[in-house]
């Protein structure tokens, strides 16, 4: 940053602090990207449980291999300057000043660059990561640009009210329950909508987080790889008891998930019957009576259609 | 090399003494505007408000049906900020224009009594403005030690969820509001006519006013806790706003105050900034603080606007019975999220740029040394504002709306790094082969690209869409914001107060204490918000009081430290109680050995700053230079200025501004 330093400045060359400053430099971002590699990074969240989580993860670990050797820069640069330029050091002298110290262009153009590369390479791969795996488990909209290539993909919609998650499983009957279990090896649309307020629905080992808006159809894809139990929480802040809004969720094995959604439809089919017919999106009775929620475009009080309420084109 | 600078821009109050003006209707000082007033007209207001909305309302069948009266309650707070405006005096000039008497001139003091009222000084204003941020920024961190009091055990609490979740959104609230002026309002004022050599602001009276509307905003918004709270967090979501208690209306009516606060603030900076420079004082020489308020003033007036619109469609749906956020009647519940965040994510900016101006200026002082790439800083300044109007949807990643803009989103939010990164390049620029001396305002200087490097990278974090999944609404981003926010912008602010206010007062801080205060804030700082990124990483949502079991060890061991980080505060009070007011030592007129522009006036500065206008010669940082020239020309007879003062401390007794004493009030 010194390009021409005076012939017989106290401090010496600036080539000489580089010498020392890159060595370092490597030497720590090295160690420590290794160290997170290994260590660390197969433990990141929110893990391995379905393709979105585990991308997710790879993902986190790619930032932070990357972000490592950026943070060690400034910190190996501050401690360095901070120690050899300390103004208490003996024989600390004033530096000197004039236009040599007011800008080196090559470091100014070479930051510059380097940060814009760093950043649009950041930039193209996470782009790739959120298309490739069909939105990475989060929330894309009602008409979701980019879908899983699989054939077979089990609709669950997520439905958030103050405060609890119900499920409804439109294959299976429309039967609506409070526990999620999913099968393995599946990808899983979520539809996930609401009721009254905006939620989230961030089941977290699953690696999927996606917006519970009112009259909204917002669909999350993932596909699961491992047996376990989940966590899902809200996750946007929704009231009173937004910190008590959670329930736990399972994977089953194809089987056991087939056994259980059967049995779960014909012992709900009673209180099926009296919900509102499956729908992407409820909104509630014109009069707010009886707390009833009808779909779409079902409105018993009036024939004037309610707006807000859509029906996603596929 | 005396220049005549009568014909200049703002010179025309320099010159002969004018015959003192004689005005009949002067009042005693407490009779006059006051805050004391002002509290009398606010609860005058708020009563006055409050039986206007039950006699329009109470009939109405949603208020009768609910019990809940918002338009009660809206009147009576807006009528209230009226009374405290009426009573503060600011109401006094428009009305007598209009009813076509003779304004009163203001009164000019030189008495502490000047500071509980009215004023027209721009260095009054920025010391009342500290005093009221300081406000905000203390009641705010009270409450955050409730906040992690609760948050010490997972299923036992302290309070109930619905004082818990008012206790979260007004420390969200009040600390956002407080960022938003923090620098602008205190240093931003004080400073920049100083900075520029202007004898004042562009609009004295706007500035006032922007002030005490900034001052009835925290009345405003303590309003909530009593009326019951507001369930939304400082972001405001729609329709849960709609369904709220009254509190939403202090929410609603409080953020429209402020933001008229902000809007009226940066009109008056961007003003003053551009047409009120010295001769000589061109874009190439202003300080870089200066540029930095000058980014910020264009985002408060560009994206404050949007808050305000938003706040006022969200007191029509809670009391007109609109339904802008209401999606079955033809709303929208994203529409809130859109406006919000409109402004929300500018006003990110508006919370950071103005500390990177403020180690931009203690930088070159502390190494001896010029600002590294002065122009690549602007540019950096300029970058982030224009960027930081295109990155909104960010916060709506997981929303569902506009779902196929993210990669566009993902760009400009990463983009937005590089012109923050040339922050960083200027200060490391700085610091090398430097003569670093580790006073306390370069201590808060370097420890500011410390913390403020942490939340930068996890920012990116945030703006990668698969990664943003995970972190979404966790504490991982309640950790990053904090750490920019908190660890950039507070940092810088507290920096700059120990830098400049020897200068605003006269009176030295005393160092010992100033790093005993800077050492624990430091280190509790991050002890109390790194564990956070951890926490949310380990999937504790943001805002809730209850959370897993597995979460208490980094819980408690946060809430320990930000209780630490809150008593090191209690040491800056004290230092600032015993430096100002017990003990005071007077400070020597440039205890840095400043270049500064607002170094070399008088000590204390007079009311017009400058006996004359001065004419500025170069820019502030020619450190380390034997021949650099004289930062200005400070008057006729004293071109003896040199910013590079004698060692000694401060400039040559005589040499700095003994031009003829100008006994006019400063603004005519």
């Amino acid at each position: 940053m010194s390009p021409t330093p005076a012939p017989n400045s106290p401090q010496g060359s600036g080539t000489r602090h580089f010498r020392r400053l890159i060595p370092i430099w490597l030497v720590l971002s090295a160690v420590c990207d290794i160290v997170y590699f290994f260590v660390l990074g197969p433990h990141v969240p929110p893990g391995a449980m379905t393709s979105s989580a585990s991308s997710q993860q790879s993902d986190f670990n790619v930032l932070f291999l990357t972000a490592l050797p950026v943070i060690m820069a400034v910190w190996v640069y501050m401690g360095y300057a901070i120690y050899t330029w300390r103004g208490s050091r003996p024989g600390a002298t004033d530096p000197e000043g004039g236009v040599a110290a007011r800008g080196h262009l090559g470091i100014q153009v070479g930051w510059i660059v380097s940060t814009t590369v760093i950043v649009l390479a950041m930039f193209v791969f996470g782009f790739v990561e959120l298309a490739v795996p069909a939105g990475a488990g989060g929330g894309e909209g009602p008409n979701p640009l980019w879908t899983p290539t699989s054939k077979g993909v089990l609709p669950v919609q997520v439905i958030g009210q103050q405060w609890e998650f119900t499920y409804r499983y439109p294959t299976f009957g429309g039967f609506e329950t409070r526990d999620l279990v999913l099968p393995v090896d599946t990808t899983i649309a979520f539809h996930v909508t609401s009721l009254d307020v905006i939620h989230d629905f961030w089941a977290y080992q699953l690696g999927v987080k996606a917006d519970a808006n009112p009259s909204e159809d917002n669909v999350a894809f993932t596909t699961t790889r491992q047996l376990g139990a989940f966590t899902v929480r809200c996750d946007e802040l929704c009231g009173l008891w937004h910190g008590a809004m959670y329930n736990f969720g399972k994977v089953l094995s194809k089987s056991q998930f087939l056994v259980w959604a059967q049995s779960t439809e014909r012992t709900n089919a009673a209180n099926t019957k009296n919900l509102p017919a499956f729908s992407y999106t409820y909104v509630p009775d014109a009069n707010g009576a009886d707390g009833g929620y009808y779909p779409d475009s079902v409105d018993p009080y009036s024939n004037v259609e309610t707006y807000g309420a859509t029906t996603p084109a596929k | 090399m005396a220049i005549d600078m009568r014909e200049s821009v703002g010179a025309e109050h320099s010159g002969d003494v004018p015959p003192p003006v004689v005005h009949p209707r002067r009042r005693p000082r407490w009779l006059g505007p006051n805050v004391g007033r002002a509290l009398a007209g606010a609860v005058g207001g708020y009563a006055l408000g409050h039986w206007l909305g039950n006699l329009i309302a109470s009939g109405y069948t949603h208020v009768q049906t609910s019990g809940q009266n918002d338009v009660a309650v809206v009147l009576a707070l807006s009528i209230g900020v009226l009374g405290w405006l009426a009573g503060a005096g600011m109401l006094d000039y428009p009305v007598a224009k209009v009813v076509g008497r003779e304004p009163l001139p203001p009164t000019p003091s030189r008495s502490w009594t000047r500071y509980f009222g009215p004023a027209l000084d721009h260095k009054v204003i920025g010391l009342q403005y500290a005093v009221v941020v300081l406000l905000f920024f203390f009641t705010g961190g009270l409450l955050a030690m409730a906040i992690r009091t609760e948050l010490l055990n997972p299923t036992n609490h302290v309070f109930g969820p619905g004082t818990y979740i008012a206790v979260v959104g007004e420390h969200g609230t009040i600390m956002m509001m407080m960022a938003s002026s923090i620098v602008v309002g205190p240093l931003g004022n004080w400073l920049v006519p100083l900075m520029i050599g202007s004898r004042r602001m562009a609009f004295p009276r706007l500035e006032a006013f922007s002030l005490w509307i900034f001052a009835a905003g925290y009345l405003v918004i303590l309003t909530a806790l009593p009326l019951g709270g507001f369930p939304t967090g400082w972001t405001g979501y729609a329709p849960l706003q709609t369904q709220a208690g009254a509190g939403m209306d202090s929410y609603l009516v409080g953020f429209a105050v402020i933001g008229i606060g902000m809007i009226l603030a940066g009109f008056n900076l961007a003003a003053t900034i551009i047409n009120y420079r010295a001769p000589g004082m061109t874009w190439g020489r202003i300080p870089v603080f200066v540029w930095s308020i000058l980014a910020t003033a264009a985002l408060l007036t560009l994206a404050t606007p949007t808050l305000v619109a938003a706040g006022l469609f969200g007191v029509l749906d809670r009391t007109a019975q609109t339904a802008y956020f209401v999606n079955e009647h033809g709303g929208s519940s994203y529409l809130w999220q859109n406006l919000f965040w409109f402004f929300g994510h500018p006003e990110v900016y508006i919370m950071a740029l103005p500390g990177f101006g403020i180690v931009a200026e203690i930088l070159p002082v502390f190494t001896r040394k010029p600002l590294f790439a002065y122009r690549v800083s602007a540019a950096g300044m300029i970058g982030v504002a224009l960027l930081s109007f295109f990155v909104w949807q960010h916060h709506l990643f997981q929303s569902g709306i506009n779902p196929d803009m993210r990669p566009l989103f993902m760009l400009t939010t990463e983009l937005i790094s590089i012109p923050t990164g040339f922050i960083f390049l200027v200060g490391l620029g700085t610091l090398w082969r430097a003569k670093i001396s580790f006073e306390v305002p370069m201590l808060f200087a370097l420890a500011m690209f410390f913390n403020f490097l942490i939340g930068g990278v996890t920012g990116v974090f945030l703006s990668d869409v698969p990664v943003n999944v995970t972190v979404h609404g966790s504490f991982f981003v309640l950790a990053h914001f904090h750490y920019t926010i908190m660890g950039g912008l507070v940092f810088a602010f507290f920096g700059g107060l120990y830098y400049w206010l020897p200068k605003m007062t006269g009176k030295q801080m005393n160092q010992r204490l100033g790093k005993w205060h800077f050492w624990p804030m430091f280190i509790f700082f991050n002890l109390t918000f790194f564990p956070l990124f951890l926490v949310g990483l380990l999937g504790q949502p943001r805002r809730v009081f209850e959370y897993a079991q597995n979460l208490q060890v980094l819980n408690d061991f946060s809430s320990v430290s930000a209780f630490l980080l809150g008593a090191s505060f209690l040491i800056f009070i004290a230092n600032f109680v015993w430096s100002m007011f017990i003990d005071p030592k007077p400070s020597p007129p440039n205890p840095w050995n400043s270049r500064g522009l607002e170094w070399q006036t008088e000590m204390p500065v007079p009311p017009y700053n400058f006996a004359r206008i001065p004419v500025v010669l170069t820019d502030p940082y020619h450190y380390g230079e034997d021949d650099a020239p004289a930062v200005a020309d400070l008057g006729p007879k004293t071109l003896a200025l040199t910013g590079a003062v004698p060692a000694a401390g401060g400039t040559a007794e005589g040499s700095v501004l003994r031009g003829p004493a100008d006994p006019r009030p400063p603004i005519v």
